[in-house]
């Protein structure tokens, strides 16, 4: 009877709280998407979506907002790096500033290939003249 | 120390040397403000972003009262997700050097200003142009750099 009871209990408790989290998801999945590529400002390290600060509020709020202006979600990306510059965005554009950043990776992968091969290639040769 | 650690973004360009434009409601009268119409009034307008639970507000509140008294300066306060019975507090408790109050009740104008949070202060001209951005509450350096751009 008690075991009968605790599962009644459980399975209205799960039910329970699995409404309310239906019912408390305010945004829309592009709002949320814009979110999580956004740097919160306040909380470094986290982003937008992640954040429950002030200012983070306030972000969905204004991403919303602009998606009900009707603007896209590069659009937005664009219009806030304007304002807060290219740290807010997780996914840096490319740009004179940010060259490096993309450059460098290739660089080192073209790298780190030529130096494999070379030493494959020499150690052939070494072989060989054995 | 803790300043340092703020990211703040460089004002190299020119699109966001200026500070847009925005309407909001007055704290007391809630008639809508234009900033555009408020701002021809004097040569200079500092806007500043502020709270009653915004503890550095405290303190700032001092500074802008000695920078009211600038006869060519006009300050310009943003009441940053506040409540009204609050922020009103707050000014009868600490003294009102706002000659505006505005109110950003969900604080989407202020990321429209490209804001942080409070307190964040822009001193602007006629023309919108941000002569300075300080983020985090206005000390004694701040407070001369702004004199010495009023007065020329």
């Amino acid at each position: 009877m008690v075991k009968k009871k605790f599962i009644i209990f459980l399975f209205l408790f799960i039910n329970f709280f699995g409404n309310c989290f239906s019912q408390t998801e305010p945004y829309s999945k592009l709002e949320n998407d814009i979110a999580k590529n956004l740097r919160c400002l306040i909380c470094q390290g986290q982003s937008i979506y992640d954040s429950n600060s002030e200012f983070a509020l306030s972000m969905r709020i204004y991403i919303k907002d602009q998606i009900d202006n009707g603007y896209s979600e590069s659009q937005i990306y664009n219009m806030l790096v304007k304002k807060y510059g290219q740290w807010i965005v997780y996914d840096p554009g490319y740009s004179k500033k940010t060259f490096l950043l993309w450059f460098i990776p290739i660089l080192f992968f073209i790298l780190g290939g030529a130096i494999i091969y070379l030493k494959i290639y020499k150690s052939k040769k070494y072989e060989k003249f054995f | 120390m803790i300043k340092d650690k703020i990211y703040s973004p460089e004002f190299k360009n020119e699109k966001t040397t200026y500070l847009p434009d925005f309407s909001l409601p007055e704290l007391y009268s809630s008639d809508e403000i234009r900033l555009s119409e408020v701002i021809s009034n004097k040569e200079f307008s500092l806007v500043n972003i502020w709270a009653s639970w915004c503890v550095p507000c405290r303190e700032e509140n001092d500074v802008l009262k000695s920078l009211s008294s600038l006869s060519s300066l006009q300050i310009i306060g943003i009441n940053y997700k506040d409540r009204k019975t609050n922020s009103i507090k707050f000014l009868n408790d600490y003294g009102n050097p706002f000659n505006y109050n505005l109110v950003d009740n969900d604080g989407t104008e202020s990321i429209n200003l490209g804001a942080y949070g409070v307190p964040e202060t822009f001193l602007i001209n006629k023309n919108k142009k941000i002569l300075i951005k300080i983020i985090g509450p206005i000390n004694n350096d701040h407070v001369k750099n702004i004199r010495e751009i009023i007065n020329g």
